[in-house]
């Protein structure tokens, strides 16, 4: 709102917002677009001093990257040199997204009502190990019945997963970053357990060894694949789903009666309170729905590419965790998240094929996402120093005689 | 202090003002909040550096660097909010910093004593100097703060709103202490946004209002209508215009003994029985920490009672929850309007509904409607003068008045049977203030049942049709429109109990 009159009283002094949603948002407010951007660049740009200490040229390494993710495609759909190649690696880079983006999400919507879901690994395995037992079993069901079943199953356990931490913090205030973490090392010793050699899920039968992995899922609940070979990892229909949930999660928030007391919560619980709104009965509802997105992320690599699941494929796993930076990175808005997932599934895939090692180290190849993904958190976890950097450079901005005062205001 | 000048980020707390005091005075400095009186005070004690003007001490130019210069000139600050240890005496408070010692190492704790109780007995400030700081009530944490101004050979005094903590009696107190310090040959910087205290403590009277000086005038002539004039600008209706109560209505709110614990399960109510009736408002007097915030929050159904029954319309509400209570016409405007009352990050429309989103028309099978928040939004904005901002403004963009004027129209605008108003006018400037006692009266007058709590006395005696004084969780006395700020000022000390007991 602009007033004709530039204000005539000092603002009350600033009460710093109590909750974590709140000072995000004040992030937000104080950077708008260009701190979420900052934050990237500025984290390639340390990933790319990295290169360059090993000998490296940080901008071939990054083009060869982003290359080897098929984002040359959409620059040059036609070019003979990568026709055949560049659609292929580019369904990869989405195969990753798609996981990303729920992931994500996953974060981002307990965020939101001010709890901190490091639990996305965790959620992100019950539905992996419940998809994979529906996938399994049922075997005779009709094919999109038996998707749906184990894409709605996948994600109820990983709301229920998630659910836990939620009662914890309500009935007797357990921090949830403490109890999602726990739940994690839960649902890794789950999967070590169920896919163990004699294990519940092993599936030695259809296997050419005695090896601890589950069975194949059976043909009916693979999900469609629309773009690439079935055979060789094409991209499935769960990327529309992801999709999907990004706009199912910004209408939740910002359309629904729901939505509005999770945001009340996450900002202000005293205030939500006030108001009537049941605040432990939120977290409760925003940990399940977030460890639903986690759960549905586990639920679509299962049904979509994956087929079956090892204990190596356990210990190896952490796009849970990335989940985290992409939730950051993307300021816990849908958009935000859909672009993060985007970049990080680049990141990911990118690193891993068709590097020339005169390009960049091949044992660093693969860590760079780590370190951009670490850079991330840490920046934006820094937020309050940012914030701080980004007012000081206002008041000078300000001593100049000629900025109007008005600003101030807005 | 002569062109004090004071710029902050996109305003001027101070512009070119000038002050000066005379030794052996007492001189008061009134404006509104945020008018500059505490930014010129702490360019005075060397907290903020003027971007333009000088400051003289007995006639020498003087800059301060920074608190320890000021005090060294001789000037003593006393804060609004104290800073003195707890777990310290008196007398280690008052000589902390400037010990003294035995063979330059040792703390002589004798000596200190000696000279604490040589100084209180000079000044006529009766402390004592063993007390521990955190068994002596507020009046005497504050003497301890002036003792440690005159320890530190203070002879020029400021004392920012040094009543607004106090009670009546203590202030009559801190004001005889001040004259006598004025006859010793101190001079005294009274710092208020109180008409009557200041026409009654101070010889001569500057006014700010919004950074600029309008005027220092002489006590003399000075009229509480003319200062607020100076201070606000315009003519302002200091009295608050009410008809009495009509008599007989309906008692909407009723309590009956109820017992509720405060965080550390300490009881905090003690048995408390009150009735408000349709088209009054009763005020609820103490001093702060009484248990009146736990009445309060046990009313709203914020917190749970150990027993007592509340009754809304004559219907008891069982298993209290904030909702219930709301749906069963209760409005509340809370204390700490920050805090609880509004959800800063959210829009003003969004601040609004916070009681409402889940029904209709806002929204229907959970599914928000968000063009009808800001429609109704724009009709409060509007009706409630809200300045500052539109439907879709930030809460935390607009100013406390403004802020309080967005809680004030959600809570009025459900029609509530029974609104509770607690501290509804803190913080806010003498305008903002006129507009809600003067809505709250408009309100009664519609018939509702207004339970007005205050730490202001003044507001609750302005206001109130009948008054209930507050005691450790205690209602101890009653009075009617015309009660004597002395009598209730006895009860919210405790002196009825003790005199019972």
């Amino acid at each position: 709102m602009s007033e004709s009159m530039a204000p005539t009283t000092p603002p009350e002094p600033d009460t710093p917002p109590t909750t974590v949603a709140g000072r995000l948002e004040l992030l937000h407010r104080a950077g708008g677009i260009a701190v979420p951007v900052a934050t990237a660049v500025l984290a390639f740009a340390i990933g790319g001093l990295v290169v360059l200490a090993t000998g490296h040229n940080p901008f071939l390494a990054y083009r060869d990257i982003l290359n080897g993710a098929g984002l040359n495609w959409i620059a040059h759909p036609w070019d003979a040199n990568t026709v055949h190649t560049a659609p292929y690696n580019l369904t990869q880079t989405l195969l990753q997204t798609t996981t990303l983006i729920l992931t994500g999400l996953a974060v981002a919507f307990a965020f939101r009502c001010g709890l901190f879901n490091i639990g996305g690994q965790g959620q992100y395995f019950m539905g992996l190990f419940v998809a994979s037992w529906v996938g399994t079993s049922f075997v005779n069901m009709t094919r999109p019945v038996h998707i749906l079943l184990g894409i709605g199953a996948a994600a109820l356990a990983g709301a229920a997963w998630a659910a836990i931490a939620g009662f914890l913090k309500a009935a007797v205030g357990a921090h949830e970053v403490i109890t999602t973490i726990m739940l994690n090392w839960i649902a890794y010793w789950i999967g070590s357990y169920l896919f163990q050699q004699g294990g519940p899920l092993q599936g030695a039968a259809n296997k050419p060894l005695d090896i601890p992995i589950s069975a194949d899922i059976a043909n009916s609940a693979k999900l469609p694949v629309f773009w690439g070979d079935p055979d060789l990892q094409g991209l499935h229909i769960g990327f529309f789903v992801a999709i999907a949930a990004l706009i199912v999660f910004w209408a939740l928030l910002n359309r629904t009666t729901l939505g509005y007391e999770v945001r009340a919560v996450g900002y202000n619980p005293d205030a939500a309170a006030y108001g009537g709104i049941k605040v432990r009965t939120n977290y409760v509802r925003a940990m399940a729905i977030s460890g639903a997105f986690a759960g549905l992320a586990g639920g679509l690599d299962m049904l979509g590419y994956l087929f079956h699941v090892g204990t190596s494929d356990v210990q190896a796993s952490s796009i849970g965790f990335l989940g985290i930076a992409v939730a950051l990175l993307g300021r816990n808005t849908a958009v935000g998240v859909g672009l993060a997932a985007l970049l990080f599934g680049a990141l990911l895939f990118g690193t891993t094929h068709g590097l020339q090692s005169n390009v960049i180290d091949p044992s660093l190849a693969g860590h760079l996402t780590e370190i951009i993904q670490g850079l991330v958190v840490l920046f934006v976890g820094a937020d309050l120093l940012i914030i701080a950097v980004w007012r000081a450079g206002g008041r000078l901005r300000k001593r100049a005689p000629k900025t109007p005062a008005a600003e101030a205001a807005s | 202090m002569r062109g004090i000048t004071k710029r902050f980020p996109g305003i001027v707390a101070n512009d070119r003002v000038n002050f000066d005091l005379r030794p052996g005075e007492v001189h008061a400095i009134l404006g509104e909040n945020g008018a500059g009186k505490s930014t010129l005070m702490n360019v005075l004690y060397g907290l903020y550096h003027p971007d333009e003007g000088e400051i003289r001490v007995k006639g020498e130019p003087a800059t301060f660097a920074s608190a320890k210069d000021a005090i060294r000139s001789g000037i003593g600050m006393v804060h609004q909010h104290f800073m003195l240890i707890p777990v310290m005496t008196v007398a280690e408070n008052i000589v902390l910093a400037n010990e003294p010692t035995r063979e330059g190492v040792f703390f002589d704790r004798d000596a200190a004593e000696q000279r604490v109780a040589q100084l209180s007995r000079s000044y006529k400030l009766a402390i004592d100097p063993r007390a521990k700081v955190q068994n002596i009530g507020v009046g005497q944490e504050q003497r301890v703060e002036i003792l440690k101004a005159l320890y530190r050979a203070a002879d020029v005094l400021i004392l920012d709103e040094p009543t607004a903590v106090l009670t009546p009696q203590e202030a009559g107190e801190l004001f005889e202490i001040l004259r006598t310090l004025v006859r010793e040959g101190l001079s005294v910087i009274f710092i208020s946004h109180k008409l009557n205290e200041v026409l009654e403590i101070a010889d001569r009277i500057t006014v700010l209002r919004r950074g600029k000086m309008i005027d220092t005038v002489p006590r003399e002539g000075a009229t509480e209508e003319g200062l607020a004039r100076m201070m606000v600008g315009r003519e302002v209706l200091l009295r608050v215009e009410k008809t009495p109560a009509e008599q007989g209505g309906e008692p909407l709110l009723e309590v009956e003994d109820l017992h509720v614990l405060d965080d550390r399960k300490l009881p905090a109510v003690k048995g408390v029985s009150l009735s408000v009736r349709a088209g009054e408002i009763v005020g609820i007097a103490g001093v702060d920490g009484n248990g009146q915030s736990e009445l309060i929050e046990a009313l709203t159904g914020l917190r749970k009672r150990e027993s007592g029954r509340v009754m809304i319309a004559g219907n008891e509400v069982e298993r209290p929850s904030a909702r219930r209570m709301l749906d069963a016409g209760l409005g509340h405007i809370p204390e700490d309007r920050q805090r609880r009352g509004l959800v800063l990050e959210f829009t003003i429309a969004e601040n609004t509904q916070i009681h409402d989103y889940n029904r209709e028309p806002m929204s229907r099978f959970g599914w928000i409607f968000p063009r009808r928040f800001i429609e109704l939004a724009r009709r409060l904005i509007e009706e409630f003068d809200v300045r500052g901002g539109g439907p879709t403004t930030k809460a935390s963009a607009l100013s406390g008045g403004n802020q309080q004027k967005v809680v004030a129209a959600r809570e009025i605008s459900r029609d509530p049977k029974v609104l509770i108003a607690a501290q509804p006018t803190r913080g806010l400037d003498v305008g903002a203030i006129e507009y809600l006692h003067r809505r709250l009266v408009e309100e009664r007058d519609e018939g509702r049942a207004i339970l007005l709590v205050s730490l202001e006395l003044e507001e609750i005696l302005s206001l109130s049709d009948r008054v209930l004084v507050i005691y450790e969780g205690e209602i101890v006395g009653e009075h009617g429109a015309d009660a004597s700020e002395e009598a209730i000022g006895m009860e919210m000390l405790g002196a009825k109990r003790e005199e019972v007991a």
